[in-house]
């Protein structure tokens, strides 16, 4: 009863804050919109037990992917209303593809296979079993090679973001440090020897 | 009342539709169109869990783990890809940038 209760709870403020991801005129309140919907979708993950990747979804979203969209929001000086004047053009088109969507799969999940796949979740697990260590388990051992691709890949993202957004401005004033490093005495004190002033006629 | 796997499908599915909605009406703000496919992604990962979860098979769970890298890293991209792009252009609008274009 409980658990049912906090699934509509947490189920509704996601829809909510979907809602106003897509429909707020400002940025800024979409992403923290976006933040909402990461957190309540991290709350249903841990009704059903999925207790790792509901901690990895608030760390990695909420705490590292939705930062880097603020920063960026409210880096660009983007002019909102310049983008949003075909709001009402294409809300239709978009109403009706989304609920052909939503009818269709409601169609096939609720009521064709009730009898098939709309069973119970099963019981609760026993107080010994952990999710992260179960995770684990399957992820060092049996998948581990697609566990290294998936750094390789963030590797690759790092690299890209990096080399994307590094640029070299022309005129800007830096040290030149193996220059200053290796500059010789010569270099820097140039003896020149000034004839003495020997008429001092004028 | 229960809760079954259907619910957790059918607020998959709503969830993914929303974003499918707001891909269509903010189809000229690039940050928004980022925004929407990390919902779509959400929504993906809610069936995957669900079923796992049905099945009792921790598979499933691995697989959402490697969704969220991936779609980690495309946002981190995605984002410096739009870095340059409003350095270059000033503007972020879809429309304006066919300039590529023959």
């Amino acid at each position: 009863m409980i658990t049912s209760f906090l699934f509509y709870t947490f189920s509704l403020i996601l829809v909510i804050s979907a809602l106003g991801v897509i429909a707020s005129r400002n940025l800024v309140y979409s992403a923290l919109f976006l933040v909402l919907a990461f957190v309540q979708s991290a709350m249903l993950w841990l009704l059903i037990e999925a207790e790792f990747l509901a901690v990895v979804l608030v760390l990695v979203y909420v705490g590292a992917v939705m930062v880097l969209f603020l920063f960026v929001v409210m880096m660009l000086d983007v002019k909102s209303e310049s983008l949003k004047d075909n709001f009402n053009r294409y809300l239709p088109m978009g109403l009706l593809l989304s609920l052909v969507i939503v009818i269709e799969i409601v169609h096939v999940v609720w009521f064709r296979s009730q009898d098939v796949i709309s069973v119970l979740l099963p019981q609760a697990n026993p107080e010994s079993y952990s999710n992260t260590q179960a995770l684990g388990a399957l992820l060092y051992t049996e998948h581990v090679y697609a566990f290294e691709l998936a750094g390789v890949i963030l590797l690759l993202a790092i690299v890209a973001a990096i080399s994307l957004t590094m640029r070299r401005r022309p005129g800007l004033k830096v040290q030149d440090v193996p220059a200053q490093v290796n500059v010789k005495s010569e270099d820097r004190v140039r003896l020149v020897k000034v004839p003495s002033n020997k008429d001092s006629s004028r | 009342m229960m809760i079954t796997i259907s619910h957790y499908l059918v607020l998959a599915a709503v969830l993914f539709s929303l974003a499918v909605v707001g891909i269509f009406i903010n189809r000229k703000n690039v940050i928004l169109l980022l925004m929407c496919i990390e919902l779509m992604l959400l929504a993906v990962n809610f069936n995957f869990i669900a079923f796992s979860r049905m099945l009792g098979d921790e598979l499933g769970q691995v697989f959402v783990f490697f969704i969220l890298t991936v779609a980690a890293s495309e946002a981190a991209i995605g984002l410096a890809i739009l870095v340059v792009l409003f350095r270059t252009r000033q503007s972020i609008n879809v429309d304006e940038l066919g300039s590529l274009k023959g």
